[in-house]
């Protein structure tokens, strides 16, 4: 176990410094970086004086360097808009979005492993059929659409809830099941063939031969067997979420890291995205780690064979 | 049954997208003050207009035309692309098959919608652009599902034994291991299709991707959003049609992924 997790750990060390490479890669990428930096309307005098004091005049290996070293130590830069320390920004909003995130996956578990569960027992049955066309049509269902309904029927017409921005449990309704939806249709579907691929083992037909009760056949042998592929896309959504947080929170107008990300995109506030994107990359990253960690743990072939 | 529905839907968009220039009853760019935000089912805009008069029904129906367009383009460029790296790092293994296996987790460390999203805000805006921006994020889960593929194929008798009767490594792989591996690219390809033509709606909605006026379901929304107070079907249409899209073409690939390699995972 501890080969595994130490060479699991040395592999995230390489992927963060990669990505930080990426990262810095995807800015330089276009040739002439202050032209992403620079606000739209600035004059061409201002130009030289720009690439000076950001640093672009130097050798790119000398700038790659500098940047790997301040990423490293958690320094972006300053934002351009703000004149503030870049991450200090990101770190700011952080707590928002992890807030949205939680109860969104708390959301997607609570209601959609039970729903996968029962589906499955229940297979053909009324219940499945309709959880089946549900989880369908989750999936198909852009949530910044989604989003936009819910806000015209909840805050527009019924004026039950507020539109947006954060600040009682009202506000974070409509933002929790927008950014739940399309992951709960997701996971209920996975743990419904999780399920049923359990319950076709030797280990079910003899638990049930034996004559225990059918709730501790599922509750113990078969869902139990079925956490693995469960826990890892689980783990997976939580990352996605993050990343689907970009959409939802921008619609709720929610200050979390997604909206921050967009308004420094929209803004060429680039320090920033920057810092955004890079802290994003890391979390994602670790979350990866945390469920092959998890993998390792609840499934013992796993660590054998991967040393 | 499934199957069926989402046959049908996907043929529906694909019969609004071509026939758009016939089916729509106005000029989907052509702006009428004097009759603005008419509601759905007034005389001559069956789904209403929007803030410019702009007939709604119009630019839905050449929405799905956009949509298409970009979805089937980003679907080819990442197949052929994702798929021939895989096939490589499958087949050569050694050190292609390290890069690649290295790119693909430093690209999988980013959400799609994010990388996706940044690459366009650097490579700026347009139509080709946005379709390079989801190519670009997109191709790795080909290149990873395909050179899975070709790992298992290669390993296979008939292909030891074309291999001994001394058929060239070239011919090896695209005769003999490439039809092999093709079902499974047919399959990632349509679960891949909507994420596609949502992400580029999504993007188009943040302000990023293709610009207003271009008929665009993303921007529509976009728009929409402003006049959520006075014009309901103004978001609501334009949405309705992607999530309807989204909805036909993953039934279709639900079909294709259970009849062609139900063991698949994407």
């Amino acid at each position: 176990m501890r080969r595994y997790v130490l060479g699991r750990l040395g592999q995230t060390v390489l992927v963060v410094l990669l990505s930080l490479t990426a990262v810095f890669g995807m800015v330089r990428l276009t040739g002439d970086p202050v032209l992403l930096f620079m606000p739209m309307d600035i004059q061409a005098k201002d130009v030289n004086e720009f690439r000076q004091r950001l640093g672009f005049n130097d050798p790119l290996p000398v700038q790659y360097v500098r940047f790997l070293a301040g990423a490293l130590h958690g320094d972006f830069g300053e934002s351009l808009r703000y004149r503030r320390d870049a991450l200090g920004l990101v770190l700011e909003r952080l707590p928002a979005t992890l807030l949205l995130a939680g109860t969104a996956m708390a959301l997607t578990l609570s209601v959609a492993v039970p729903l996968g569960v029962l589906a499955a027992v229940r297979r053909d049955g009324l219940f499945d059929h309709v959880s089946t066309i549900a989880t369908v049509i989750g999936q198909a269902t852009p949530g910044f659409w989604l989003g936009l309904m819910l806000i015209y029927l909840f805050a527009v017409q019924l004026r039950w809830l507020p539109t947006g921005g954060m600040g009682g449990v009202a506000h974070l309704v409509m933002p929790t099941v927008v950014l739940a939806a399309f992951y709960a249709a997701r996971v209920a579907r996975l743990t419904r063939s999780a399920v049923l691929d359990a319950l076709n083992e030797d280990y079910v037909l003899t638990a049930r031969a034996k004559g225990l009760a059918e709730t501790r056949v599922i509750g113990k042998h078969a869902l139990r067997n079925s956490a693995i592929p469960i826990v890892t896309l689980a783990g997976l959504e939580a990352g996605q979420l993050l990343g689907g947080a970009v959409v939802t929170e921008t619609i709720f107008a929610w200050p979390g890291l997604g909206r921050l990300t967009v308004q420094a995109l929209l803004n060429r506030d680039f320090p920033v995205v920057m810092a955004a994107v890079s802290f994003t990359s890391i979390v994602y990253t670790l979350m990866n780690l945390a469920v092959d960690l998890a993998y390792g743990w609840l499934d013992p072939r796993v660590r054998v064979r991967s040393s | 049954m499934k199957a069926w529905i989402g046959l049908g839907l996907t043929l529906a968009v694909v019969v609004a997208a071509l026939g758009a220039p016939w089916l729509a009853p106005h000029d989907p760019a052509h702006a009428d003050f004097a009759s603005g935000l008419q509601p759905p089912g007034s005389p001559g805009h069956p789904l209403g207009t929007d803030q410019l008069g702009r007939d709604l029904l119009a630019r839905v129906l050449y929405g799905a035309r956009l949509a298409l367009f970009i979805g089937v383009c980003t679907v080819v460029v990442t197949a052929v692309v994702g798929g021939l790296l895989g096939l490589v790092a499958g087949f050569v293994e050694r050190w292609p098959s390290t890069v690649l296996m290295r790119i693909a987790d430093v690209q999988l460390s980013f959400p799609f919608i994010l990388l996706a999203l940044t690459i366009n805000a650097i490579v700026g805006l347009g139509l080709r652009n946005i379709i390079l921006s989801l190519s670009a994020a997109g191709w790795v889960v080909y290149a990873r599902v395909v050179r899975g593929e070709v790992l298992s194929v290669k390993q296979r008798d008939y292909v030891h034994a074309a291999a001994a009767l001394g058929v060239g490594r070239t011919r090896l792989l695209f005769r003999h291991v490439l039809p092999n591996v093709a079902p499974s690219i047919v399959v990632v390809a349509s679960l891949q299709f909507s994420q596609f033509v949502v992400a580029e709606a999504a993007i188009s909605f943040l302000g990023f991707g293709v610009q207003p006026p271009t008929p665009a379901w993303g921007s529509m929304l976009s728009e929409g959003r402003d006049f959520l107070y006075v014009a309901w079907w103004l978001a609501a249409f334009p949405g309705l049609a992607l999530a309807l899209t989204a909805l036909g073409v993953n039934l279709l690939g639900d079909w294709l992924r259970d009849t062609l390699d139900p063991k698949l995972r994407v």
